[in-house]
């Protein structure tokens, strides 16, 4: 019992993380019709950017932890959705009328550039950082000596993460920035034609699942203490399987995808094998597109002529 | 950019000032510093003066591409282009020693890309008169596309009659015969993919993991059966497309990238099931890979100096000194005669129905259905014929290497080769040749800039798809298709085959 419910603050932790990032491939998904290969690459930029503002801060001798940690989360946000801005408008602009495939094969090109930027920058090796939040509560300890610890660095993860969301789905529900996304997901000619700027629209689609991978980027950081510049590719992977887990175009679908396979991963490799915890995801998302290709909050995708 | 108007020189300069201000932004988290392990932990390192520098060029260059689509394409040519020539000739003798290499590759590869596309438009603007000129100078790839269809019908021949003489050419040492392996490798693994990808319109992104098959497969044959490279090819070929066919079989009914991205798991699945080591013979050694795989024989004979006792050496048959290029060649012939019947292959089967079949489908799958054409099992046989030719690949990549293990098949193996494809240009079986040796080839020429591989590889293909999404030698279009010509039958249907 005791060591189920550490799994389970473990996983719905890692859930979160995966949460975040899906939910930029599930906006894009949802207003292009593109699966945003380069996503996962995005969320590993938002790691090194924190890596990089950790560092600048202590060299300017800040160390007051919760400012530190503002200052992180604000300019890694920025710095990322730049990233994300950016590859919209070299790699994908362009490709918006063009075959299924052309968008695809560029999304694959930018990642393999994005990585080796990161590698060729700031070196191969991984990067530990000590941990900025440590610390944590004992909740409860077993009759055998084992400890379910929630740790400070959880509690924090799991709140940003859930203000963020709440606050992003305000945004989308109710400001007209949010009107306009779902208007151009709807049917972008028709929302043109409204007046809706769709290209301003996409671009800020992507500076918003930009942002959300950034902040994922700096917990997954301030969680495990290493990042590497191969850290996008499972983490990317991973978290577009949540978004089709989830229903790929729905909001909810990815958090709550997010969130599954978290807690798969993480009971998958407490209770059965910790080699073959990737090849979870992978089943996980190769079952989901068998048996339910929609999600598990999906709308039926309906393919005109 | 070509829709642009034409603007103001301020305008030009206040565009640029932006572009400029915006990478600077970009770049200054990772490029303006840099992460340094220490012992106990990682410190910072400044590179302000670098990153203004590559600011500074990406800012100049946007102008200069202003400019050049104000009409002053000229006049940036003669900037640019001396500019580009002295890099070629400073990359070529080391003139001067750089302090910043990278740095001078950036402003090089800037001039190089301005001075190009300031000498189309100067070719635009003097060829105004000559119509069949102006239809071809904004695009020089066009008419190289042009030029490749005129002399296409030779240029296989003549490419095959030089593949085939290549090891006894006298340039040919043991270095260079090495790389005509590694290149014809891809080439078939370029053309098996093409099935897949180009002609059926299938992304698949886990290609390697039948390349994988093919070479474990052949691993165990022979090690574990003891069939040798002859024998147990075939049983390769087919093991990978029977996993072709298992992988297929759920998945095909999936669209285009739901698809790609299955089969990427698929592929990343195959390689931690290795890596892990299963408890299956050999395959138990997982990350530490399976070494000793037999070297395939002659007829039986040997490529060593000294054979085992009962066997006979290529060399004391033949009367000729032993030298370990001799095995090479062999090897060199293997490949190349795989090669050839891979493409062989995909250029009969395209006329067959399947293949007719395969191409209609990647054109419009909805009417294919209406049509009464199967998708799945269409697309399954597309599949299961690229895995099976991976398979084949695979088993050459064991014996020649002697060693395998997981690490060899990644994903970003999958990448290369999907780019051989895509920058080759869909469906074109030339296409996947040149790209194949720019792609293999160079970085084995230019060994000192093996680290930029990766990227160029990315970058090319983000460059290649904005440019011209259907790949460089585009042969995207049907082999056949319904007459437009009006003395034809409206049914009757033009076999204009195309010299692929």
């Amino acid at each position: 019992m005791e060591y189920f419910l550490q799994q389970l603050i473990n996983g719905l932790t890692l859930g979160a993380m995966f949460g975040l990032i899906a939910i930029g491939y599930t906006m894009v998904y949802g207003i292009l019709g593109m699966v945003n290969f380069a996503h996962g690459e995005i969320f590993m930029i938002g790691g090194f950017v924190s890596v990089i503002t950790f560092l600048v801060l202590g060299y300017l001798g800040l160390t007051w932890v919760p400012l530190v940690l503002v200052i992180m989360l604000l300019t890694t946000m920025f710095f990322t959705s730049l990233h994300g801005w950016a590859v919209e408008r070299l790699g994908y602009r362009a490709l918006r009328n063009s075959n299924r495939l052309a968008p695809l094969i560029s999304a694959i090109g930018m990642s393999i550039f994005l990585q080796n930027y990161v590698q060729l920058l700031q070196g191969a090796r991984n990067k530990a950082l000590k941990p900025i939040v440590s610390g944590g509560v004992e909740l409860m300890t077993s009759a055998s000596g084992f400890t379910v610890k929630l740790g400070y660095m959880q509690v924090v993860i799991v709140a940003v993460t859930t203000v963020l969301m709440a606050g992003f789905s305000l945004l989308i529900a109710r400001t007209s920035l949010g009107r306009q996304q779902r208007a151009c997901e709807q049917d972008m000619k028709m929302a043109r034609l409204l007046g809706v700027n769709v290209d301003r629209t996409i671009s800020l689609t992507f500076v918003m699942g930009a942002a959300l991978a950034a902040v994922a980027g700096l917990t997954w950081l301030m969680y495990y203490g290493i990042i590497d510049f191969y850290v996008g590719f499972l983490a990317g992977i991973k978290a577009f399987s949540a978004a089709v887990l989830g229903g790929i175009g729905s909001l909810p679908g990815a958090m709550l995808g997010g969130l599954l396979i978290g807690l798969i991963e993480v009971f998958y490799s407490a209770y059965f094998s910790t080699e073959y915890k990737d090849v979870a995801a992978f089943a996980i998302l190769v079952m989901v597109l068998i048996f339910r290709p929609t999600g598990l909050l999906g709308k039926p995708d309906i393919e005109k002529v | 950019m070509q829709n642009e108007k034409i603007r103001s020189f301020p305008e030009m300069v206040k565009d640029a000032v932006i572009v400029g201000a915006v990478s600077a932004a970009l770049a200054l988290p990772l490029v303006g510093f840099k992460t340094v392990d220490r012992t106990t932990q990682i410190e910072l390192e400044f590179r302000f003066g670098e990153m203004f520098y590559a600011v500074a060029v990406i800012a100049i260059g946007r102008l200069l591409l202003s400019l050049t689509a104000a009409g002053k394409a000229r006049a940036v040519l003669f900037i640019t282009a001396p500019l580009s020539i002295l890099g070629l000739l400073e990359y070529a003798f080391e003139l001067v020693p750089m302090e910043w290499p990278e740095l001078a590759g950036l402003t090089w590869l800037a001039a190089t890309i301005i001075a190009i596309r300031a000498w189309v438009f100067t070719r635009r603007d003097k060829a105004a008169d000559d119509a069949v000129a102006r239809a071809t100078a904004g695009l020089p790839v066009a008419a190289v596309v042009t030029l490749f269809s005129r002399f296409g019908k030779f240029l296989g021949p003549a490419a095959a009659a030089f593949a085939i003489l290549m090891p006894f050419l006298p340039f040919a040492d043991q270095r260079m015969v090495d790389i005509g392996i590694l290149i014809l490798t891809y080439i078939m693994l370029g053309w098996g993919l093409n099935v897949v990808v180009g002609l059926a319109g299938l992304l698949d992104l886990g290609y390697v993991a039948f390349y994988a098959v093919g070479a474990y497969a052949y691993a165990l044959l022979s090690l574990e059966v003891g069939l040798n490279f002859w024998e147990a090819l075939p049983l390769a070929g087919a093991c990978a497309a029977t996993f072709g066919i298992l992988l297929g079989f759920p998945v095909l009914r999936l669209r285009g990238d739901y698809l790609a991205i299955v089969t990427l798991g698929f592929g990343e699945m195959i390689r931690l099931v290795l890596l892990n080591g299963p408890d299956f013979g050999l395959l138990a050694n997982g990350a530490k890979g399976i070494g000793d795989i037999p070297r395939p024989s002659f007829f039986g004979m040997e490529f060593t100096a000294a054979p085992k006792p009962g066997a006979v050496a290529f060399s004391d048959y033949f009367g000729l000194d032993f030298s370990p290029i001799q095995r090479v060649i062999y090897l060199y012939y293997i490949i190349l005669l795989l090669a050839f019947i891979t493409n062989w292959f995909t250029l009969r089967i395209r006329k067959l129905p399947i293949g007719r079949a395969w191409e209609a489908l990647r054109e419009d799958e909805i009417a294919c259905r209406a049509l009464g054409i199967n998708p799945r099992n269409t697309k399954l046989t597309a599949f299961a014929i690229g895995a099976m030719f991976a398979g084949f690949a695979g088993s050459f990549f064991a014996t020649r290497q002697g060693f395998i293990s997981p690490e060899s098949f990644n994903f970003m193996e999958s990448a290369v080769i999907l780019a051989i494809v895509v920058l080759g240009g869909m469906g074109s079986q030339v296409g996947v040749v040149l790209a194949a040796i720019v792609l293999i080839g160079g970085p084995e020429w230019f060994r000192d800039l093996a680290a930029f591989r990766m990227l160029a590889f990315g970058g090319l293909m983000v460059a290649v798809m904005v440019w011209r999404p259907q790949g460089l030698l585009a042969h995207r279009e049907p082999t056949i298709k319904l007459a437009r010509s009006p003395r034809e039958t409206p049914v009757a249907v033009s076999v204009r085959e195309k010299a692929t």
